[in-house]
């Protein structure tokens, strides 16, 4: 497995939790996730401990999953509380238990040993749940291993050629950009400031800017997971000011997961939260959508570019240039964790 | 080049400058060393192996504020 193990993932929305049993694969381990009746989400292994049946095919009954094979019964913790037709339980009997922490709309799940999960540790985007921004979110599942998706969310340049008509402008592939690696937290940080820069349609329709624009993506990657891009918007020549104030400009978060599923397929977990028009449903309407199209542009590609990859020789020889300085940044911090998830070594 | 500023503030940060107009990568160690390039593979490789390669390329030994003690090649 060349995945980051030892790591907090996002396996869902906390909106996709709830009384009906959910499956979801995280990192190759199939998990059933659920909502206990005192509304607390739930993650177990997707596997009956008696003859493999996946308990998402199964029934809650109360905060316990009967399982729909032979009734093996499981409560909240895994511990199998019932086998059908003899008094004694299997000491044995028992499907693992995940560490979940419901946190910013998302619900994170503890892929490794139970005992190193810090819920601490988890990379924050208050923006998703903060009454001051109105959020559109989605998720779409891609047939590409998770680091394409990594290397296509790193560079942004891609933005022109890819997303052109939607958020790809000329100026973002022909500005240069800032990349920062804080080796201590494990954070990767792009930065590229557009002036003079032509508007996209998804920021035209959805902020009514007409002309030209000051534009800034700000990519704060937390690996292996979670992805920010700090998107600023204003007309052209309007800056924050000295003590801070920047109510001039439009914001938006745009938030991704990046979740490896198995080893050719991940769960791509999108949002946009935005501090403008937060009440105007035909605005979320329209960025739901755009962004959704945005996508699945990505998903298209990416799912080509895995059946290209699956399919060559090995040691195909890449080029990488300048726009790929925070894609490689991000390779190696995700070859870093990857090494340190499979000795145990601390972070 | 140690006019370059970036967003993160950790004690061991590294960052890489795209030159605007050029094709040049400038990195720059958390130990204040700088080196040019244009290949972001070659630039990683060097920022990474601090401090192997960075001290040389201090201008002087005398004690200097890490920001003030770069050295662009």
């Amino acid at each position: 497995m060349t995945f980051a193990r030892n790591q907090w993932y996002v396996a869902a929305y906390g909106a996709e939790v709830g009384r009906d049993l959910l499956a979801r694969t995280v990192l190759g381990e199939p998990l059933v996730f659920y909502r206990t009746e005192s509304g607390q989400p739930v993650a177990l292994a997707d596997r009956c401990v008696h003859r493999r049946y996946p308990l998402s095919e199964s029934r809650l009954d109360g905060d316990a999953i009967v399982c729909g094979y032979h009734g093996f019964t499981y409560d909240s913790t895994g511990g199998c509380i019932f086998v059908p037709g003899q008094q004694r339980i299997p000491r044995t009997a028992r499907v693992a238990a995940y560490p979940v922490v419901e946190q910013d709309s998302f619900v994170w799940v503890w892929i490794g040993e139970k005992d190193r999960a810090d819920p601490a540790a988890i990379p924050r985007a208050p923006w998703l749940v903060d009454p001051a921004y109105t959020t559109v979110c989605g998720m779409e599942p891609l047939e590409a291993r998770y680091s394409l998706l990594v290397d296509n969310l790193m560079d942004l340049s891609h933005e022109t050629y890819l997303h052109g008509g939607y958020i790809g402008t000329p100026e973002v592939a022909n500005t240069p950009v800032t990349t920062e690696v804080d080796e201590e937290k494990g954070v990767i940080y792009v930065s590229r400031h557009m002036d003079d820069a032509e508007c996209p349609p998804f920021y035209a329709k959805s902020t009514g800017i007409q002309g030209r624009i000051t534009r800034w993506q700000d990519i704060e990657y937390h690996p292996p997971c979670l992805y920010l891009l700090h998107s600023r918007i204003a007309p052209q020549g309007h800056y924050p000011q000295p003590g801070g104030d920047d109510s001039e400009a439009f914001h938006a978060e745009i938030v991704y997961a990046i979740t490896p599923s198995t080893e050719n397929s991940t769960y791509d977990f999108w949002a946009v939260a935005r501090d403008f028009a937060v009440d105007d449903e035909s605005v979320s309407e329209f960025l739901r959508s755009s962004n959704r199209t945005v996508v699945m542009q990505d998903v298209t590609a990416l799912n080509l570019l895995e059946r290209v990859v699956a399919a060559e020789a090995d040691g195909y020889q890449e080029l990488s240039i300048n726009i790929d300085t925070g894609g490689l940044a991000a390779r190696r911090i995700l070859a870093r964790l990857t090494e340190q998830g499979r000795t145990g070594a601390l972070r | 080049m140690t006019e370059h500023r970036g967003m993160l503030a950790g004690d061991r940060v590294y960052r890489v400058h795209w030159i605007p107009g050029s094709d040049t990568l400038i990195g720059v160690c958390h130990c204040g060393a700088e080196r040019a390039a244009e290949d972001p593979i070659e630039l990683w490789d060097w920022l990474l192996a601090h401090p192997d390669g960075h001290a040389a390329r201090r201008p002087e030994p005398a004690p200097m504020r890490p920001e003030h003690a770069g050295a662009s090649t």
